[in-house]
């Protein structure tokens, strides 16, 4: 008896671990995309916070999360374009403007709630999708295939990233943006254009992170619903190395200590709960602070571009 | 010189008003009418006594939080982590009154005083040796920090330093003892909260000018945070600045921290930060990252944040708008430093989007 509860709760885990892991995997892939091409965008936060309401709100008027999804991926665009206006034509400070943008969903998110939902209202989100034949395989089907098929489509878009990242023309104007931008420049690639298009497919990817968490995972939205999770995703960017599989086995290692933490209080296993909370938090700066043994990373990244510059 | 200085207020106030036209929408949406609401945010706070000493009272903390902003900012190293910072001032202060409890006033103030010091520049110095050691983002690390430090706030004045009197009457509000009334900060005016902490926080404001642009370890200080490589070069350790500059600039939030404690709630409680270690870095930008500059800039945020209180109870438009309008504020003001640099960069931009659209016609 006692057999069978730990292994049910074992594969608890790890399915939640799965789910769990899809926004900071979405976020990091397109944060991802953005230091690939040279530039932090340290303010996914409030694209994300934004995207969470937006999303949320979309969902709860015209009823299919579908609408809401869509609605986070465009907010999300737009706040990338934003981003691009600001670090790549106006050539500002990264990383204060990122701190501008956190700021700035931070704020927004709140005053549209506040204006137009006031409280706590539940919707009816994604639901879970068995693949038919795949979850009956013992073990594997319960952690892998019983999700909703959002977190399926995340899991088919690493390999997709890795693809186009070293396998297509623009995947190599990318990088090249990113770490010879002189190089792209003198081949008669902008480098600005390239970084508009990442910033912009950065931030999409970011606002869907963002609707993923209140449409298919909470059903609802509250004041600072990401509770750092953007700023968790760029860390993962930088343990995986700037790697679609690092990126993966980072969010998937994140979100499985997640996963077990909330278990445990769940199951009333005696934990200081402020200790469960902060648990998340302290593994990111210890995954950062490990992950700088090998220091590699785009060389022209947080540099911004100036034609005729000897850089 | 003086146009110089003319032309980079010019540039700010073009940029609050961006922000606050872009917040303007958000009014208009709210079906409100933005006009009125600002008409609110502007005059209500400079009004009335009540309205001048409060809007000072929030000006202190923010101060505090943008002077160690501008050190950090100078020393290349980017501080977003005062909000846990002010956290640890607060509760290390709120410790030490408590400790110590039989202390005469004369000591104890100035202990409850360093020991918020402390605490920040403990909390900062952690970020400030992560970057300096192992090169970890600072940005990063600081809101991993600002989490944990409410976290470790909570449980501090939830359990260990909770009022005992909470415990007596069994109502468990999570917040300190009150403080020995003899370390309360005096009231500059009677009838309102503003108290002298305003005092020392001008005070610090002159004391980091001098620090930063008259002592050798200010002029080093910026050194770094002009170019790290050329610094070393010149024989300046680096990683020591680094840390000293997070150290510093958690320690001056950890003050806005203790300031609060005893000059405003005179104990530590819940939500006793409010949003100060973010605006702190508003008011340092807009004081151009210079400690004199913030002063001014202190009192305008000050005002703003008060406003915007105001507003809610006035118009009924929640006061979350004026984080998003300090946000956008950020947004501006970095995107502006361009045509301050580069003044015929405008000209260049405009004149690349015409050229695209000529293509597209040709």
């Amino acid at each position: 008896m006692e057999g069978i509860l730990t292994q049910s709760i074992l594969f608890g885990i790890l399915a939640t671990g799965v789910r769990l892991a899809t926004p900071y995997l979405l976020a990091a892939l397109g944060e991802m995309f953005v230091q690939r091409s040279g530039v932090y965008n340290l303010g996914i936060e409030g694209i994300m916070l934004l995207g969470a309401f937006l999303g949320f709100f979309t969902t709860l008027h015209l009823g299919n999360p579908i609408f809401g999804i869509l609605a986070g991926i465009g907010t999300g665009a737009i706040l990338g374009f934003l981003m691009a206006l600001v670090s790549v034509t106006f050539k500002a400070e990264q990383g204060i403007s990122g701190i501008g943008l956190y700021m700035f969903g931070l704020g927004l998110s709140g005053l549209l709630f506040r204006l137009y939902v006031g409280g706590i209202t539940s919707i009816k989100g994604l639901q879970p999708f068995s693949v038919p034949l795949l979850c009956d395989i013992p073990c594997v089907g319960t952690i892998l295939f019983r999700h909703n098929w959002m977190v399926y489509l995340v899991y088919i878009l690493v390999p997709f990233a890795w693809f186009v990242l070293y396998r297509t023309t623009w995947g190599l104007k990318v990088r090249a943006a990113g770490t010879k931008p002189e190089a792209a420049d003198t081949l008669g690639e902008s480098v600005d254009k390239i970084r508009y298009q990442c910033l912009i497919l950065g931030g999409a990817l970011a606002g869907l992170a963002g609707a993923f968490l209140t449409v298919g995972q909470a059903n609802m939205f509250v004041d600072n619903i990401t509770a750092g999770r953007g700023f968790i995703a760029i860390a993962l960017v930088y343990f995986g190395r700037w790697s679609p599989w690092g990126i993966m086995a980072g969010s998937l290692l994140f979100s499985m200590a997640d996963s077990f933490q909330s278990m445990v209080q769940v199951l009333g296993i005696r934990f200081p709960y402020e200790l469960a909370v902060m648990l998340p938090y302290l593994v990111t700066i210890v995954a950062l602070a490990v992950s700088f043994g090998r220091v590699w990373a785009p060389a022209a990244l947080g540099r911004p571009y100036e034609r005729g510059s000897r850089g | 010189m003086n146009k110089s200085w003319i032309t980079q207020i010019l540039v700010l106030l073009a940029a609050l008003v961006c922000a606050l036209l872009v917040g303007a929408v958000f009014i208009l949406l709210a079906k409100s009418n933005p006009i009125k609401a600002y008409g609110v945010m502007f005059t209500g706070p400079f009004s009335s006594k009540f309205g001048i000493s409060e809007t000072l009272v929030r000006a202190v903390p923010l101060l505090l939080v943008g002077l160690g902003i501008v050190i950090s900012f100078r020393s290349g190293i980017l501080n977003i982590g005062a909000e846990g910072q002010i956290l640890i001032g607060a509760v290390t202060a709120s410790a030490a009154a408590a400790f110590f409890p039989q202390w005469p006033a004369v000591f104890l103030l100035p202990l409850v005083l360093l020991a918020g010091f402390a605490g920040g520049a403990f909390w900062g110095g952690i970020a400030g040796w992560l970057k300096a050691r192992l090169s970890v983002n600072e940005i990063l690390s600081t809101v991993m920090l600002n989490q944990i430090a409410a976290q470790v706030y909570i449980y501090l004045i939830r359990g260990p330093l909770i009022d005992p009197q909470q415990l007596t009457f069994g109502t468990r509000a999570p917040q300190t003892a009150l403080m020995p009334e003899g370390i309360w900060l005096g009231r500059l005016i009677p009838g309102t909260r503003l108290h002298t902490g305003l005092i020392l926080a001008v005070l610090l404001a002159i004391l980091v000018y001098i620090f930063l642009w008259r002592t050798t370890i200010g002029y080093r200080m910026r050194a770094v945070g002009a170019g790290p490589e050329a610094a070393r070069y010149g024989g300046i350790r680096v990683e020591f600045y680094l840390v000293l500059a997070m150290a510093l600039a958690g320690g001056l939030a950890g003050v806005a921290g203790s300031v609060e404690v005893v000059g405003v709630h005179h104990r530590a409680l819940e939500d006793i930060s409010a949003g100060y270690g973010f605006s702190g870095i508003v008011a340092a930008l807009f004081g151009r990252l210079h400690p004199l500059g913030t002063i001014p800039a202190a009192i305008l945020f000050g005002a703003l944040i008060l406003g915007a209180d105001m507003m809610q109870r006035a118009v009924n438009i929640p006061a979350a708008i004026v984080m998003a309008v300090q946000g956008l504020v950020i947004l501006f003001v970095v995107s502006s430093d361009i045509f301050l640099r580069k003044p015929g960069y405008a000209k260049q931009v405009i004149g690349s989007i015409f050229s695209r659209k000529r293509k597209k016609e040709a």
